[in-house]
Order: structure tokens, then C-alpha cells, then sequence
């Protein structure tokens, strides 16, 4: 249970603290924006939030404010170091992380692979098709067989880092 | 009956509803799908697709199933304008064909065994034939990208595939720094199709084509597409209706 809430919390805080940044075929690995705060153990300047989240998306200042509380920890949890998650398939590619600790803390994740979804992908600014039709998406409350979904790599990812913080301890 | 287990890394659900089935049944289509990750998995240092990336098969030496999914992946990547390939960097990866080629596969394992009301699933994508427990055609729901704990779109399927491709991470309110996009941007595609394999490959594809990807459906004779946006709208084909009850 307690290693349960941490990968919450560390999932939580990576969620504050990164960013990912897009990486077309051909690219080196991608690296994923950090704290400007590497070093601090300290949650002091948890309470504003990150500047490049707020700067980007204002709507993110929510979601900060409210993933504050979960870290009352002054001294961070895990040992210093660079610690490599196993490889997850997310079916689409793998997907592996590696985080990295200072001062107790991550102060970064870096995808050292990421299903590449977009690497052929174009924008193509063209006129939707008038057979297609829109719609607000709605939650339904009724039963159901099966779910079709895509989560699977947003599972994988998870998987990696919370592998790559159990060596951390 | 119903089993689950991880396939390939992956949750995975055979239910067949016919009174007839046996536990073997079932267990031969899991067998299966081991067999194909043995070959197929791009983590697993000794699978065949690790060896032959590392150099150490060659073509001669290669395994039927493989040969059969680069055949396809080939004739994929054809069919859906070069945004479907398995060949990143020189380095193979087939596992967005793979996945719908198994779940394929492994519903063609109980359909010749004479089943005729099941389903075969692989962590979302799925192939349904026949009924449910109810008499009734299955039903599937469409999981929300921004909540997978809930759904948002009920479909009823009698003989299809159906297979949604995306990226719930990026969905997920991560910036992207580079595209500089908030909105707008696609979260998944779910793709309904006369089966499995060719569900999922479609679906795989659409989705890499970003916004136009839902129009490459609409011109897909015999599928139906639902694609989810950042925004929270969902740009439908014109015969997707006809699936919602």
C-alpha cells in the first residue's frame, strides 16, 4: 500500500514537473522537461506552479494547487541518482523511462523510448468531410460487455517509472 | 466461459458463451497468443523479431508467422499511404499489426472448433462474434481517454472487430512544447471494422494521420470511425450511428 501511494505521489508530481516534448523519426532521444528547481528538497516552491505548465496552459494551476498536500515530506524519499525503468510495450512501441533524483527528489524523467506515434503524422488543414458529424464526448452509465480503449500505453509508461523508482529506494 | 490472463503484456479476456465450451477451449487460445509474443515481442531479447533486429536471422531463416506479418505490415503500409510502418530507424517493429493479426487468429481458433457466440480481446481491441450471456448482440463501450474509468459511446456489434489506437498520455493535459497545441489534437480513434485485423491495422493508421485520420475511415468502405479530440469532441463517420443503439 505505502509503495502504492508513493508511485501515486511520485506519478502526481511527474505530472506537475513534466512536459513532453514531441519527437519527430530521425531525432535523438527525447528529453523531458524538468523542474527549474533540480536540487531543492524543499516543497516550498511546489505552491506556485511550474512555470513552463503555467505559462503554456493556464488551466493547469488547478491541477497544481491540488497536488500539493500529497508531498509533506522535507526530505526527499529516494536515493540520489540516475535509475532506468524496464521497457514496457505499449503495443504501438515500447515505452521506457528513466528518472532521475536529486536531492531526494525527481527532478527529471527522460523517455529513452516512446511509441512514435506521430512520426509520419502531417497536419493536413483540410475541410472536414460534410458526412462526418461532431459531438460533444458524454459519460454513459450503462453496463457494458467490453471497453475499448487505449490505455494500455499510458499503463506501460507507469509501469516503467514505478520500476525505475523501486531502485531508487 | 470466461478467462483473463496478460498476454504480451497486456490484459486479455476470451469469453465464449456457448454452453459447449471447455476450459481447454480457452486455454488453446491463450496458448496461442504466448506463442505469437515468443516470436513477435520487441522485449524479449530471444524472440525472433529481437533476433533479426540484432542482424542474426536471415531472411531465409525466417519463421512462416514472421514472414506472414511482413507481408502484411508491407501491404499495410501500402493500403494506408506510408503512415503505417514497421520500420523506425532500421529497426523492425510489427507490434501494431501483430496485436489485431492475434486477436484474430485466436478467434479463428474457436470458430473452428464450431463456437459461434464469443468474444477474443487483447487490452481493448477486440473481435466479437455471435451473442452475449443475454441473447443480445455485445455490447461495447468506448473508454474515455481523459477518464478510463468510464466510458462515453455504447455500441452493439454482431461479427466485427473493434479497435481504438491512441495516446492517453499526451491526452492526458501534457503540454507539448514543441506542437505548441492545447486543443484540437487527437486523443484516439476508435475504428469498427469486419474484423479484428483489419480494425486494429486501420485504426493504428488513422491515428497517426492526426486529424485527417477519421476521413481516411469515412472512405473505408465497410468501417466506421470515432475519433476523440483534446477538446472533448468526437468527429463521427456517417454509419457510426447505425452501431449505437
Amino acid at each position: 500500500m505505502k509503495k502504492y501511494l508513493q508511485i501515486s505521489t511520485v506519478l502526481v508530481v511527474f505530472g506537475l514537473l513534466v512536459f513532453v516534448r514531441q519527437f519527430k523519426g530521425g531525432d535523438s532521444l527525447p528529453v523531458v522537461g524538468v523542474s527549474n528547481n533540480p536540487v531543492n528538497p524543499l516543497p516550498t516552491n511546489i505552491s506556485t506552479p511550474a512555470p513552463a505548465a503555467s505559462a503554456g496552459q493556464p488551466t493547469q494551476t488547478q491541477t497544481v494547487a491540488s497536488t500539493t498536500t500529497p508531498i509533506p515530506k522535507p526530505k526527499g524519499q529516494y536515493k540520489d541518482g540516475s535509475y532506468t525503468g524496464s521497457v514496457q510495450d505499449a503495443f504501438y512501441g515500447n515505452i521506457q523511462v528513466q528518472a532521475v533524483i536529486s536531492g531526494g527528489r525527481i527532478t527529471n524523467v527522460i523517455f529513452l523510448q516512446f511509441p512514435n506515434d506521430n512520426r509520419t503524422s502531417q497536419y493536413v488543414n483540410s475541410q472536414a468531410d460534410p458526412m462526418l458529424t461532431q459531438e460533444a464526448i458524454q459519460v454513459q452509465s450503462a453496463k457494458v460487455d467490453i471497453v475499448s480503449g487505449a490505455s494500455a500505453s499510458s499503463q506501460a509508461f507507469q509501469a516503467s517509472l514505478a520500476d525505475a523508482l523501486s531502485q531508487a529506494k | 466461459m470466461k478467462k483473463q490472463a496478460v498476454v504480451m503484456g497486456m490484459p486479455a479476456t476470451v469469453n465464449v458463451t456457448d454452453i459447449s465450451v471447455m476450459e481447454e477451449d480457452i486455454s488453446e487460445v491463450f496458448s496461442y497468443f504466448h506463442f505469437i509474443d515468443k516470436k513477435f515481442s520487441t522485449y524479449k531479447k530471444d524472440s525472433e523479431i529481437s533476433q533479426i533486429n540484432r542482424g542474426e536471422l536471415q531472411e531465409t531463416q525466417f519463421s512462416n508467422e514472421m514472414k506472414k506479418i511482413l507481408v502484411l505490415s508491407e501491404e499495410t503500409k501500402k493500403e494506408t499511404e506510408g503512415y503505417f510502418d514497421i520500420n523506425f530507424n532500421g529497426v523492425l517493429d510489427p507490434s501494431g499489426l501483430v496485436k489485431g493479426y492475434a486477436i484474430f487468429q485466436g478467434a479463428e481458433i474457436l470458430r473452428k472448433k464450431g463456437f459461434l457466440n464469443y468474444f477474443v480481446e487483447i487490452a481493448g481491441d477486440v473481435q466479437v462474434q455471435g451473442k452475449n450471456e443475454k441473447g443480445e448482440s455485445w455490447k461495447i463501450g468506448i473508454q474515455n481517454p481523459f477518464n478510463t474509468d468510464e466510458i462515453i459511446k455504447i455500441v452493439r456489434l454482431f461479427n466485427k472487430g473493434i479497435a481504438t489506437s491512441g495516446n492517453y498520455i499526451r491526452g492526458n493535459h501534457i503540454y507539448n512544447p514543441r506542437e505548441k497545441k492545447l486543443t484540437d489534437e487527437i486523443v484516439g480513434i476508435t475504428v469498427i471494422g469486419p474484423n479484428i485485423y483489419e480494425a486494429d491495422r486501420f485504426a493504428t493508421a488513422a491515428f497517426a494521420m492526426g486529424r485527417k485520420g477519421i476521413e481516411f475511415i469515412e472512405k473505408l468502405k465497410g468501417f466506421e470511425g470515432y475519433m476523440i479530440k483534446k477538446d472533448k469532441m468526437a468527429v463521427l463517420t456517417s454509419g457510426f450511428e447505425d452501431y449505437v443503439n
